[in-house]
């Protein structure tokens, strides 16, 4: 980093990443030099481990979703056993409890973590901001049909919902419902229709436009 | 059920509606999400629930007034200091000297 004393007007670029102030951030901040310095772990270790996080993302669920779709039999261990189906598929969340819970005509999943952020994140990669938030946490446990309807997902009264609040030890994902008129699909094809909130369930229908 | 475990504990009150907008992570909060990853990985904690313990101890104010990666920066560096593997001076002095730079840069 370098002085800019030579010219008195204020900053005219910004940083490519701009520190935070806040005293709690700094905290941050101040461990993370702590840590690097200490030994117990490199800037190379550091941006190995942000590129991973940034690799993951819904596309990785899709794909466990359209092979559930189109291999019954897979779908069935998925629904019993999801923590070992989806190595199957190269996809790993050990050490946690993982469970796959099905829409149906009947049924709709939507899952949260109400005591904090708990997310299957190597397959949907980092969570919104609204997962984290006060009012998701508090309120989809207790009128998840008005939470719902606020995402554009008006159920009908013989739809019964059920809320999964997931823990430090079991994450959830929705296998949502094959969309009408796909009967033809790739399994690659149906993937790509399959939706970070889908797999939350703040999404029912897929759109296969 | 009146019975709470302390200001994270939040399902089922009444809250206001949803914000549903996309927000982008900053690379400094990458940086802690990698931090208490590494962390991990390294045995410095344990496991996630030490990470959430640490959150739990936040008090009710700073859990409402502080940000996600504010709250998990917290946390880490409460489980570090009461495992003794960093000390209140070591953390005091970095801050400092971060405070000063960023002062230095204009920053603050």
């Amino acid at each position: 980093m370098t002085g800019h004393d030579d010219h008195d007007h204020g900053r005219t670029f910004q940083p490519d990443h701009p520190e935070p102030t806040s005293d709690a951030a700094l905290v941050g901040l101040a461990l993370r030099e702590l840590l690097i310095e200490g030994g117990h772990y490199t800037a190379e270790e550091e941006l190995a481990v942000i590129a991973e996080m940034q690799g993951a993302s819904p596309e990785n669920g899709g794909k466990i979703v359209a092979r559930a779709w189109t291999d019954p039999e897979y779908k069935k261990r998925l629904l019993i056993n999801g923590k070992d189906s989806i190595k199957e598929l190269g996809f790993d969340l050990e050490p946690y409890e993982f469970t796959v819970m099905e829409n149906t005509d009947q049924v709709h999943n939507v899952i949260v973590c109400t005591l904090c952020s708990c997310y299957p994140r190597a397959l949907l990669g980092m969570s919104p901001a609204w997962y984290k938030s006060r009012n998701y946490r508090s309120r989809v446990v207790r009128e998840p049909r008005a939470v719902l309807s606020e995402f554009g997902v008006d159920l009908s009264d013989d739809v019964d919902v059920r809320v999964h609040d997931s823990t430090a030890e079991l994450r959830y994902m929705v296998l949502p419902q094959r969309p009408a008129g796909t009967d033809n699909w790739s399994e690659d094809d149906l993937a790509a229709l399959i939706t970070r909130d889908s797999l939350i369930g703040t999404q029912r229908d897929l759109s296969t436009k | 059920m009146n019975a709470s475990w302390g200001p994270h504990d939040i399902g089922g009150q009444m809250a206001g509606p949803i914000d549903l907008s996309e927000h982008d992570i900053a690379h400094w909060e990458w940086q802690i999400d990698a931090m208490v990853r590494l962390a991990l990985e390294k045995g410095l904690i344990s496991d996630f629930a030490e990470l959430r313990d640490g959150i739990e101890q936040l008090s009710a104010d700073d859990y409402d007034r502080l940000s996600y990666y504010e709250r998990w920066a917290k946390s880490l560096a409460y489980t570090l200091l009461s495992k003794g593997a960093i000390t209140e001076q070591e953390l005091n002095g970095k801050i400092e000297a971060i405070r000063a730079r960023q002062e230095a840069e204009g920053l603050r």
